[in-house]
């Protein structure tokens, strides 16, 4: 199937029709701040990645990951692609170290989506 | 992202009085303007588990301390728009201070003792013609290092859709009706060039303070999705 090259990405909405805006706010979770601090060290102090970066990864999703994917959710799946592609750390040292942080939390994991953060 | 640019609203609302009921002894909390949600700092997810994991493995490799972490955090949270509103009141009542906030934001921003980093700012005056309103169409930028970090609304698809479209009719979900005779700007932000609004000051304040008229301006003033009232 071809491509098409004209067409808008997902995260290029400005203009389009949409619903009433939902002014419902969350306080942001500790998770969620140390994402953003995570993105604000890399990117200002060890000059790992650029925002331009982290965007890329965020506009790559697949259009449904994009919408079902919370804020952080999506910035935490950026950055962690950027750093693996820049080879901080390797598939095999995130796998590994996923599956020890997963040991702690025996009442398991919720799927994606569901923690808080909306939009 | 597109260039930052200027969208006139078509629609043309009809010039009510809006209430507002806004108490203004508690201008920075949220909660007191929008609904709320819970936190959910108590339900484990995938994401929740790959930050720890990517946090580990940075501490883990020397890049970073949890130290760093929390310091970062902690600068974030003391980013909030009572910073901003700071800003605002200064240019309300030093028309000296107002010139340089405009003309240089970034040293002016750093006489009222706020640090803006890194962030490129564009300050919008609004006027009795002119009614300045900030999106970011393709993402979330916004003006974080002296605003905070942005409400979830912000980030949202339908504002990011429309307010570029039918700005007038996105600004009456905030309650504010724009007079028809006022042009209403919308600003596309950049990660580049963000953009924070000087809302005007209202009347019957001449004999307020700083401090009074700082307590006045909301977060959603400097967005332009509201205006300032006493």
């Amino acid at each position: 199937m071809e491509r098409d090259f004209t067409a808008r990405g997902h995260h290029d909405m400005g203009g389009l029709p949409a619903g009433d805006i939902d002014r419902e706010e969350h306080d942001y979770a500790l998770w969620e701040k140390r994402v953003d601090a995570l993105m604000m060290i890399c990117t200002n102090r060890l000059k790992l990645m650029t925002v331009d970066q982290l965007r890329k990864g965020i506009e790559a999703l697949p259009p449904s990951a994009y919408d079902d994917m919370t804020y952080y959710e999506r910035w935490i799946s950026s950055v962690t692609n950027t750093l693996l592609e820049r080879g901080v750390f390797t598939a095999d040292e995130l796998g590994a170290k996923i599956e020890e942080v997963r040991a702690r939390y025996p009442d398991g994991v919720m799927p994606e989506g569901s923690a808080g953060g909306g939009c | 992202m597109s260039t930052g640019h200027d969208d006139q609203g078509h629609d043309h609302g009809h010039h009510h009085h809006h209430d507002h009921d806004h108490d203004h002894l508690h201008p920075y909390d949220p909660e007191h303007h929008h609904p709320h949600r819970a936190d959910q700092d108590d339900s484990m997810t995938y994401y929740r588990l790959m930050e720890e994991a990517v946090r580990e493995l940075m501490i883990d490799k020397g890049l970073v301390t949890a130290d760093d972490i929390r310091a970062e955090v902690e600068a974030m949270d003391a980013r909030t728009p009572a910073n901003g509103a700071l800003v605002v009141a200064r240019a309300w009542t030093d028309a000296d201070f107002k010139t340089r906030l405009i003309a240089s934001p970034k040293e002016a921003i750093a006489e009222v003792g706020h640090d803006i980093g890194p962030m490129k700012l564009i300050v919008l005056e609004n006027t009795p013609e002119v009614h300045n309103v900030v999106v970011c169409t393709l993402c979330s930028c916004y003006p974080r290092w002296i605003l905070g970090i942005p409400p979830d609304w912000y980030k949202s698809r339908s504002y990011r859709s429309r307010v570029v479209r039918e700005p007038r009719a996105v600004l009456r979900e905030f309650g504010t009706e724009i007079a028809d005779n006022r042009e209403v700007r919308v600003h596309d932000s950049t990660a580049d060039m963000r953009y924070m609004v000087l809302p005007m000051r209202p009347e019957g304040t001449d004999s307020m303070s700083e401090e009074e008229l700082a307590a006045l301006v909301h977060r959603d003033s400097m967005i332009g999705v509201t205006e300032v009232s006493v």
